[in-house]
């Protein structure tokens, strides 16, 4: 092994990048998207990456091993890890350094452990055979690492496969699996996107503990300032491939320079104004079930949403809240229970609703990639509707489909594009004029914030909540975010594994006393400054 | 399907899924003989008049449609047939030879052609797809990809009248016919099959490399593949060790599904050669329209293609380490 | 990525095509040259052929490569050129009508499977993989025993067998299709099922099929070719390649390479369609990727 590497002494800098450019090959071209991004990392300092999607994070993070992926490729700038540039050195060599003395923790564990070897077998890999320890010794210290980050049975942990183990375990077993050969370096990436927030805390202290314990230099990447904090020493923002601002976790967030920066907790500002239901409830969903196959999703649920009013429905992955969505949408015909909309029983199935009901009810999706025709044009998209509820055609549709553009604030030339041609938040903008074609009284939005970056969100919110002013329509507003709740809803129903186990007004859900589920569940979201995680198991220890 | 699970509940799943794939092998034999059986019902009317010849007398017709069995319930000559299908018997063919004797003495000569080629092109395949999965885009694999590509364009008797060209006539290497008579040595035997077999090699290699190339490129597409690269692991040992093993299911079927074209092939390649086998007698007994061998020769060819297929298949099932190793 | 986007200008559909040419490999190119050719050749085959498709021009059967019958005669006297010609015409002529009465019979079937779902994708998927559980050339020489060898009935075998490959790839893209969330929405709406398929899912497919079409012509093409090698496809006297090959094989023991023309003629169509279908399925997989 390579003996100036392994002098790097504590305080030290592990790695220096400078001036670092990263093309990728976008159709035939090659554009920047890393442009020029300089950092260094001491021993025992844990430096956090911001920022949002596309802004060059694992690209970076990846570039600290040295390591390209298919479609990218350097055009400049070095990366020196103690004191010798990886880029400019043989592949051999970097190979070398690579599980050994630079780590890496990939985002989704379940699809980066490899389902036909035992969890031993690959998290002692590198050690056995590149870092020179026997296989015994390398078991011994893998089970201690387990022990460390508090996994389940330790012996016996490793003799299983990864389909056997659930998503927060296998981070953790990754993160053995970095620390194996006592690395200098270690890149987490986006380690706890994956998990739901409650099996999310759980992880990161774990991992916080083995960062902690071993005095490594981590660069620990994520699109969640308020993670970062709880993390990291420093934090570095980018957008689009550059630095934006780079200073300690405290003055980050009390003191932003840049408003970029500001930008990443605007849905946290947003304060919407509450509305008092007004008369009869527009839906009454009363003792809902529905099943897959054998597997219950919704189990006697109860609700109801008032006119001009938002009811936000909140719940973790697998808690039955899109189902319901899509029960009252009619795409999925509960097993018992009633829907009443306007007072009249609404028949379970989209058949056998008259066009007049349907129009009455939309659903918007949360990935409008994927609600959008790719092949239709802008025009088509929004003038179906138009021509299949109202009837509309020539100059009066066309005049119809471009007021729709303005109000939801997009230019009329956008009847033009086809959807490979719009960003992610105008996209999402299409598809809700989509739905407000139809002229409804009750719009079910399904996750429609949570692919996109903070600031489009929150233009998404204050947009929304601008056409309910003006509209009067109601929206059942499905989230897994308690920020996006805050910001829009006026009351909120509390979802777990299919049942309701909370609901009321806002101000009454989401302030104390609390119902113990939404307890967890809240305490469960990062908060906005450095010693939230510390709090948290102040509070649990107590 | 569920009904299968209940029975078995409690027993490993691998077991499980075992048993169920081979109860589905079996319903495929039976659906493709009742298939091919049940063909001769869509016998043209004229058929008789087309085989008999035109001065064909109402009673001979008759007695031809006896002989069919066509007089008889489907359900009925259907068991008869397929019973008799079991133990070598298929009845009589048109030529009122029996079929057993038309196919019996060809069968063995067949299966030797087919599975001499098998045995030097399936590891041959497998070991050329790992060489282009792992040197993927390198001058290696784009020279295979492309000769692989050429190749599968080729029609089997070109590549036959080629080699039987340079080899046969022009060098006098091998001869250009590959008469069987029995008795023959091993190695006379071999020495005969040569140029069918080389033929047969570069239709069904050019296939299952092409294959196995992309079954083993798509499991390189997965992440955990990239998460080894990033462990410093040497690309050998990530085709080797970290592909391979989740690609084992994959190239079994593609291999297994590629075996068709062996059997194509065999039927063009004895023609070609005259190399008595039943491709041979399948191509003159369609000529002739003598249905009874036809269906036979079918049947055994349907029958060798399922049955390899689901040995692929339970190759995959008992590879998947998420049956292997239930929670 | 960022909330603003990548536009790009609309082209032309010619002015596109010329720019992705210019990015074709070799092979590609090739592949492109020969298809023309042999394209120009059937359409054109009365005006460039010396002689007529079944005219006998020479006593002598065989006869070898002159000045009047530039690659010779063959078993019945007919000018050897003047046949392989006319075979381009019969030959690609009838590959190319199989080959889109199998797309139109499959991607029908395939489409409705995977719109309607339940127990009629169950009916359709499980008659086809029975068909396909049985090898293609012994399927169809079966059915051609049973049948008899007409043109009709071998572009009706072929076209049917040859659709359930093509039931399984456009069923498999349609269900990609239909699980996405624009079909669901129009479902919501209250769309039927014609407007489903016509408008939201097809439009979608169609690259695929496209793109699939070169690969499935090269199939049926050489199917063709080995049925009427075999002397069970197309019958005489119509000029055909594949049977071309069998009536003057005898030559090739004599060193006679005369025979191997036509067999070369299906070769190097093939390779050529291949080549450039391989450089279409490589581009609309390569931009998926892309994306």
């Amino acid at each position: 092994m390579t003996n100036e590497l392994s002098v790097v002494a504590a305080g030290d800098t592990v790695l220096s990048i400078s001036d670092l450019r990263i093309e990728a090959r976008v159709k035939d071209e090659w554009l920047e998207i890393v442009k020029g991004v300089s950092l260094t990392l001491r021993r025992g300092e844990v430096l956090g990456l911001v920022g949002e999607s596309g802004a060059g994070k694992s690209t970076i993070g990846l570039a600290a091993l040295g390591y390209f992926r298919a479609g990218c490729r350097l055009a400049g700038g070095s990366v020196r890890f103690g004191g010798t540039d990886l880029l400019a050195m043989p592949e051999s060599r970097r190979r070398a350094l690579r599980g050994t003395k630079i780590a890496y923790v990939a985002q989704s564990a379940a699809a980066s452990f490899n389902p036909a070897k035992r969890l031993m077998d690959q998290i002692v890999e590198a050690a056995v055979t590149r870092g020179g320890m026997p296989r015994r010794d390398a078991a011994a210290r893998a089970v201690a690492l387990f022990r460390s980050l508090q996994l389940p049975d330790p012996e016996r942990f490793g003799d299983r496969y990864p389909h056997q183990v659930s998503g927060g375990q296998l981070q953790r077993a990754m993160t053995a699996m970095a620390m194996i050969c006592q690395p200098d370096l270690i890149v987490f990436d986006e380690p706890t996107t994956a998990l739901d927030v409650t099996t999310q805390v759980e992880v990161l202290l774990s991992i916080r503990k083995a960062i902690q314990e071993h005095g490594v230099a981590v660069l620990y990447i994520s699109h969640d300032l308020a993670i970062v904090a709880q993390m990291a020493h420093r934090v570095m923002v980018l957008r689009y491939g550059e630095a934006v601002e780079e200073a300690p976790i405290a003055s980050i967030i009390d003191a932003p320079r840049h408003p970029y920066t500001k930008s990443l907790w605007a849905v946290r500002n947003l304060q919407g104004a509450s509305h008092a239901a007004t008369g009869d409830d527009l839906l009454r969903v009363e003792q809902i079930s529905a099943s897959y196959g054998t597997f219950k999703a919704l189990d006697g649920i109860d609700l109801a949403v008032g006119r001009g009013q938002t009811v936000a429905l909140v719940g973790e992955s697998g808690s039955g809240k899109s189902t319901l969505g899509r029960v009252i949408a009619g795409l999925l015909p509960p097993d018992g229970g009633t829907l009443r909309f306007d007072g009249a029983v609404l028949p379970p199935v989209v058949r056998k609703r008259g066009k007049d009901m349907l129009r009455r009810v939309q659903i918007i999706y949360q990935s409008a990639d994927t609600a959008l025709n790719p092949r239709h044009s802008v025009r088509k998209i929004l003038g179906r509707p138009l021509a299949f509820f109202h009837g509309l055609s020539g100059a009066q549709r066309e005049r119809r489909v471009l007021e729709l553009l303005r109000m939801v604030e997009l230019e009329e030339s956008y009847a033009d594009r086809l959807p490979a041609q719009l960003s992610g938040g105008q996209r999402q903008r299409v598809a809700i004029a989509r739905a407000l074609a139809a002229e409804p009284e009750l719009i079910i939005c399904d996750e429609i914030t949570s692919a996109l970056d903070q600031i489009v969100q929150a233009g998404i919110l204050t947009m929304l909540a601008d056409l309910q002013r003006r509209l009067g329509v109601s929206y059942l507003f499905i989230t897994h975010d308690i920020e996006v709740v805050r910001a829009i809803a006026d009351r909120v129903v509390v979802l777990n594994k299919g049942r309701i186990v909370d609901q009321g007004a806002k101000a009454d859900v989401l302030s104390p006393p609390f119902q113990d589920y939404t307890r967890l569940l809240l305490e469960s979201v990062p908060e906005m400054t450095p010693d939230w995680l510390d709090r948290l198991v102040e509070r649990r220890a107590a | 399907m569920t009904g299968t699970s209940i029975l078995a509940s409690g027993s490993h799943p691998i077991l499980n899924m075992t048993v169920q794939r081979l109860g589905l092998g079996l319903l495929s034999l039976a659906i493709v003989s009742a298939i091919i059986f049940t063909a001769v019902s869509f016998l043209p009317g004229d058929f008789a008049t087309a085989i008999l010849g035109r001065s064909a007398t109402p009673e001979t017709v008759a007695a031809f449609q006896q002989k069919l069995g066509l007089d008889k319930p489907w359900p009925q000559r259907y068991v008869d047939w397929l019973g008799g299908a079991l133990v070598g018997d298929f009845g009589d063919s048109f030529s009122s030879r029996l079929v057993s004797t038309v196919i019996g003495p060809r069968l063995a000569n067949t299966l030797a052609l087919a599975a001499t080629t098998a045995v030097i092109a399936v590891p041959l395949a497998v070991f050329l797809g790992i060489v282009c999965a792992r040197y993927r885009n390198k001058p290696v694999d784009r020279f295979l990809s492309s000769a692989t590509l050429a190749s599968i364009s080729l029609p089997e008797f070109f590549i036959a009248y080629v080699l039987m060209l340079v080899l046969a006539t022009k060098l006098h290497i091998f001869p250009s016919l590959s008469s069987i008579r029995p008795g023959m040595g091993l190695g006379e035997h071999l020495y005969r099959m040569a140029l069918p077999i080389m033929t047969l090699l570069f239709v069904t290699l050019a296939h299952m490399m092409r294959n196995t190339r992309a079954a083993l490129i798509g499991v390189m597409s997965r992440p955990y593949i990239e998460m080894a690269r990033l462990k410093g692991e040497p690309e050998m040992r990530i085709v080797l060790r970290h592909a391979l093993p989740n690609a084992i299911g994959p190239i079994a079927s593609v291999i297994a599904i590629n075996l068709a074209y062996l059997i194509a092939g065999v039927v063009v390649v004895e023609v070609v050669f005259v190399y008595p086998g039943i491709g041979q007698t399948m191509v003159d007994a369609v000529r002739n329209r003598d249905v009874p061998v036809v269906q036979a020769c079918a049947l055994i060819f349907s029958a060798a293609y399922i049955v390899l297929n689901l040995i692929a298949d339970i190759i995959s099932i008992v590879s998947n380490p998420r049956l292997l190793h239930p929670r | 990525m960022s909330d603003s986007a990548i536009v790009t200008p609309p082209e032309s559909l010619v002015r596109r095509s010329l720019k992705g040419l210019r990015g074709a490999p070799p092979t590609a190119i090739v592949g492109l040259v020969i298809v023309t050719a042999y394209i120009l050749v059937a359409a054109l085959a009365p005006w460039i052929a010396p002689y007529g498709e079944y005219q006998v021009v020479s006593d002598m059967p065989f006869a070898p490569w002159s000045s009047e019958n530039l690659l010779g005669t063959d078993q019945l006297g007919r000018d050897f050129l003047t046949r392989i010609i006319y075979g381009a015409r019969n030959s690609i002529g009838i590959a190319l009508v199989t080959t889109v009465l199998a797309f139109a019979i499959g991607g029908f079937f395939g489409i409705m499977a995977a719109a309607l779902r339940g127990w009629a994708d169950q009916i359709l998927s499980r008659f086809v993989d029975a068909v396909m559980s049985i090898p293609d050339l012994i399927l169809t020489l079966m059915l051609l025993a049973i049948f008899g060898p007409a043109v009709v009935n071998l572009i009706l075998i072929i076209a049917v067998l040859d659709s359930t490959r093509i039931f399984r790839i456009s069923r498999a893209a349609a269900m990609n299709v239909v699980t996405l969330d624009f079909v669901e929405a129009a479902s919501a709406r209250g769309e039927g099922l014609t407007w489903r398929i016509v408008h939201e899912i097809l439009p979608n497919i169609l690259p695929i099929l496209i793109s699939e079409f070169g690969m499935r012509f090269c199939f049926v093409f050489l199917m063709i070719a080995a049925l009427s090698f075999l002397g069970v496809g197309l019958q005489p006297p119509m000029a055909e390649w594949g049977s071309m090959v069998r009536d003057n094989a005898a030559l090739i023991n004599m060193g006679d390479i005369t025979p191997l023309i036509p067999a070369g003629a299906i070769a190097l169509l093939t390779v050529g369609v291949n080549f450039v279908a391989d450089w279409f399925l490589g581009k609309s997989s390569g931009l998926a990727d892309d994306e």
